[in-house]
């Protein structure tokens, strides 16, 4: 990871929420009850790339879930208020949604990009079935020659191979099902996207390629994006802001350069010293646990 | 293709390997076949000559044929569609006394078998759909309808149905009384309707449970699976989440198993038809072994077993066609 | 019908993130021998359940729900009348009763039309048939662990033999084989009965032990086993059957409801144990006696009733193995269970506090 960030991470953002949480808490219903989200409060701001920290099991994912309204039985949201900012000026209570309304919100607004899209997609269709009927969903006007055409033109956009939409996700390899599952995210043309660690199972050089390639649609699309994974030098180097997580609430949130040179609280400092670098002295990392990331 | 193809060559193995063994069992004991079973049916009453020539043939008789030629022979015999004389309706072929019962089995188990799959993989599905809710309790009742035996539940539904309160008949596949013979008029297609009702009611009611339970238990695994996340995700409706992306996932073991369970659904039905007296090929079974019938029996074994094949590899077909991994992977 | 692509395709890849759902199938009703259900024998991390995984899998014994409480009671109850009921019935070859009577003063379930007690062939019956039953299922799960667990462990030509053999006796369709074998034996006592049942019902279960045992070979455990340097048979003992415990008492359970029913039907044609009273021998009776015609309920439904409640019984009892080893099947309804709950006490509690300001 660079040593140096440059101020270019913070083109393209407007200090304007698109998304505001407060005081959300989500448990689970298990014996005994396990609150895996205390109390969090964060806003995102429209085109932003808010980045979030932390190990597995302190609620990231349990949060993100929860903005979108995608908790699964034991989990139950018991407080908090998320509204959601829409280009259009209207704000839209998301936990007021319900049924056709809760819908028709989803992935048109919010759409998510899933951890380790091995099983993300359904097997047994094709490609283009599962890129079609979001848009026969949501867009009931399209023609079949329209939806064709715009499933084409995302997997160009992604770099997908546009003759790979009549196969199937196992003869596809990990990275490609991972760009199908971000086309399938850009197709209404949302205002957020939500990633769920979308790089964590695939090889070093691809997650570079597809990171590179969201940065680009973010730059070309202008969405906020919240950027969930436990690498967080990789935030550091692609988002706006980060906020740090752990055991259900956020203990530090500040722009990328705010947390490099100064993280506050001490698990932010740890979490940044927990990453060997490519640069500096070898053996430097395991004797004294020196890194070049890290608060001077 | 390929996929096919393996199934295919495995179907064919196994006939053979029906026909062998149907070739093999009456000589394991000691001793010259025919002979044995010569005796065994002057036990029974007067042997006729020509009941002694069937048998012969059957079992080839000469003793100074080896053990292989009379193996080639009686493959050739079944390959050229040449089962044997029956002894119990001498002299009519075996190949005619079972097309004539083959519709009626094909008939009555084979809709009442798709009738029962397809009601309880619906049924399944939707209790799975719906789980945590109060339709889980129906499922353990369903047990209880399932340990019931074939034939004894076809005994107490006529007992009630028909013995008791005459709403149907107790048995046979027409009216014998009416009708000389099946005919194609409305009157017999509508007798056959009224008198295949209580057998195919029978048939339903001990299978549905078996393809309820399965269905049902694949859908609470399936609907935890990513995919349906991602599809609520998308906002797709429900229905289509339902069908396309849980049911479609879901159903695959029970279509993969759908062989298995057919063979359960057989096996009660040569009783079931025992009970009604329906002129199926189980109760034709049951005619010929009381008989002493060696070769209807065995025909009959071996079209069975055709059969069961032939619904599997249908089976085969449609598993291929809904699973794309099958057909890449072979 | 399950093949060998197919059974490859339910082990899915597993993911950079660790060793996930290793897919192995369950059986929980009759029909389900044949039906492969998919089973997670250790549970993944996922978003919504806090709980890590497990290396090695470990089965908590049975809760006591009300599903295994009635299973137990039923199956004990049969089992007391086919072991103890003898003892305190008539002799059930004594034909000196007066025929055909209905339930009532000497005898409690009414006599056949030979003038035999009902209530007496019931109980010798129940024994006998139970007898028979166990003795096929013991056999039958005795070939399917050596066709299953050592094809799904050993692969290569093994496997492919032993497959093959699977395969043809699963698609041969048992009954009109077991028909035709037994029309060909000279004696039919219950132990030639039972091992025909043996050896004809085995298959279900094999496929099933070997998919286990297929998607076992790779665990880590097992791979170390192997490098260490432990012989096969070892391994399959030590490492394997203890996982596969609830499994295999499954299938067991199965096939001796399997081989009650299949030797109650072969009876019931007359093929059956000659000389013996089983429960199969007794409808055969009932229906050669004009039971029905002449509405002898107390003759035929007995019978069947034993039959289906000990069936349902141990079906009852599969149902809770089957949700030792299937966890989901308990957990997500038990989650959406809690999870209304929960919302309930909430907004019982939000409404309270309203009506308190």
């Amino acid at each position: 990871m660079s040593a140096e960030l440059t101020s270019d991470q913070t083109v393209g953002v407007t200090p304007e929420p698109v998304l505001t949480a407060r005081n959300v808490s989500i448990e689970y219903e298990v014996d005994p009850v396990v609150k895996a989200v205390k109390d969090v409060s964060l806003t995102l701001n429209r085109g932003e790339i808010l980045g979030l920290a932390g190990e597995s099991g302190c609620g990231k994912t349990t949060l993100a879930y929860g903005l979108n309204r995608l908790l699964k039985a034991p989990a139950l949201m018991t407080s908090g208020e998320i509204v959601f900012h829409d280009r259009s000026g209207e704000d839209v209570d998301v936990r007021a949604l319900d049924g056709d309304g809760l819908r028709a919100f989803r992935w048109d607004k919010i759409s998510m990009v899933f951890q380790g899209a091995m099983n993300s997609l359904n097997p047994v269709i094709s490609i283009r079935a599962q890129l079609h009927d979001v848009l026969t969903t949501h867009r009931p006007g399209m023609s079949k020659d329209e939806k064709e055409a715009r499933s084409v033109e995302l997997l160009t956009l992604v770099g997908v191979d546009p003759s790979r939409i009549n196969s199937y996700a196992h003869e596809l390899s990990g990275g490609m099902r991972q760009r199908v599952m971000i086309a399938m995210a850009l197709a209404l043309e949302p205002q957020i996207m939500i990633m769920d660690e979308p790089t964590t199972a695939l090889d070093v050089v691809v997650q570079r390629g597809i990171i590179r390639e969201i940065m680009r649609l973010r730059e070309q699309f202008n969405f906020a994006v919240v950027f969930i994974t436990h690498d967080l030098p990789m935030l550091l180097e692609i988002s706006d802001r980060i906020a740090v997580m752990l055991q259900g609430e956020i203990v530090e949130m500040g722009t990328a350069q705010e947390i490099y040179r100064n993280a506050q609280h001490p698990y932010t400092r740890k979490l940044l010293s927990s990453f060997p670098s490519l640069t500096g002295t070898r053996g430097d990392f395991v004797r004294r646990g020196d890194s070049t990331e890290g608060a001077a | 293709m390929k996929y096919y193809t393996r199934r295919i060559v495995f179907y064919v193995l196994t006939l053979w390997v029906a026909i062998s063994l149907n070739f093999l069992l009456p000589r394991l004991s000691p001793g010259d076949p025919a002979q044995i079973m010569i005796d065994k049916m002057s036990r029974g009453g007067e042997v006729t000559p020509e009941q002694i020539a069937t048998i012969q043939r059957l079992f080839g008789g000469d003793s100074d044929q080896s053990l292989w030629d009379a193996y080639v022979q009686y493959l050739n015999q079944v390959i050229h569609w040449d089962l044997g004389t029956s002894v119990t309706k001498f002299p009519a072929p075996v190949t005619e006394l079972i097309s004539q019962a083959l519709p009626w089995t094909i008939g009555l188990v084979g809709l009442a078998t798709v009738i029962s799959f397809l009601v309880g993989v619906g049924a399944g599905a939707i209790i799975g759909w719906r789980r945590g809710t109060w339709v889980d309790h129906i499922v353990p009742s369903t047990t209880l309808i399932q340990s019931l035996p074939y034939f004894w539940l076809a005994l107490l539904l006529i007992y009630l149905l028909a013995v008791q309160n005459p709403v149907f008949p107790v048995g046979n596949g027409y009216d014998i009384r009416e009708f000389g013979g099946p005919e194609w008029s409305w009157a017999f297609v509508g007798d056959v309707i009224y008198h295949g009702t209580l057998p195919a009611l029978t048939i339903v009611i001990s299978s549905v449970g078996g393809w309820l339970l399965g269905m049902r238990n694949m859908m609470v695994s399936t609907m935890s699976e990513d995919y349906i996340v991602t599809a609520e995700a998308k906002g797709l409706r429900k229905s289509r989440i339902l069908m396309t992306y849980a049911t479609r996932n879901a159903a695959l073991p029970s279509i993969s198993g759908f062989g298995i369970t057919l063979a359960f659904v057989v096996a009660g039905s040569i009783v079931m038809e025992q009970v009604f007296s329906y002129p199926g090929l189980g109760k034709l079974m049951i005619t010929a072994v009381r008989g002493n019938d060696y070769a209807l029996m065995q025909g009959l074994f071996l079209v069975i077993t055709l059969t069961v094949l032939a619904a599997n590899f249908i089976m085969d077909i449609v598993y291929g066609f809904i699973d794309p991994r099958t057909r890449s992977n072979a | 019908m399950p093949e060998d692509i197919r059974t490859e395709l339910t082990v899915p890849e597993t993911a950079a993130s660790g060793d996930t759902v290793p897919e192995v199938p369950t059986a929980s009703a009759r029909e389900a021998v044949g039906v492969a259900r998919t089973v997670e024998v250790a549970s993944s991390p996922s978003p919504t359940s806090p709980t890590p995984p497990r290396a090695v899998p470990r089965f908590a014994l049975p809760r006591f729900s009300g599903k295994l409480v009635v299973g137990l009671v039923l199956v004990i109850g049969v089992v007391l009348l086919g072991l103890v009921g003898p003892f305190f019935t008539q002799d059930p070859a004594n034909t000196e009763n007066p025929a055909m009577l209905p339930p009532g003063g000497d005898h409690l379930l009414g006599t056949t039309a030979l003038g035999y007690d009902v209530l007496a062939q019931l109980a010798i019956g129940t024994r006998a048939s139970l007898w028979v039953g166990l003795l096929a299922g013991s056999i039958a799960v005795v070939l399917s662990l050596v066709f299953g667990i050592v094809a799904g462990y050993r692969a290569g030509m093994t496997d492919e033999v032993l497959s093959f053999v699977t395969n043809v006796m699963l698609v041969i369709p048992g009954l009109p084989l077991v028909i035709v074998i037994s029309a060909f034996l000279e004696v039919r006592s219950m132990l030639v009965v039972a091992v025909v049942l043996g050896l004809t019902s085995w298959s279900g279960s094999a496929v099933i032990l070997r998919m286990q045992a297929k998607s076992l070979r790779n665990r880590d455990y097992v791979s170390a086993a192997r490098v260490a340097g432990e012989k096969a048979p070892r391994i399959i003992a030590v490492e394997i059957l203890p996982n596969l415990l609830p499994l295999l008492t499954a299938q067991f359970l199965f096939g001796v409801i399997l081989a009650i029913l299949a030797e109650a039907g072969l009876s019931y044609l007359g093929l059956g144990p000659s000389g013996s009273v089983t429960l199969g021998t007794m409808l055969n009776e009932a229906q050669a006696g004009s039971a029905l015609s002449r509405g002898a309920w107390w003759w035929f439904i007995p019978p069947g009733l034993v039959i289906a409640l000990f069936g349902c019984g141990l079906s009852l009892i599969n149902f809770t193995i089957d949700e030792i080893i299937n966890p989901k099947l308990r957990i997500a309804p038990a989650a959406q269970r809690n999870v209304r709950k929960a919302r309930r006490e909430r907004d019982a509690q939000r409404s309270t506090e309203e009506a308190a300001a």
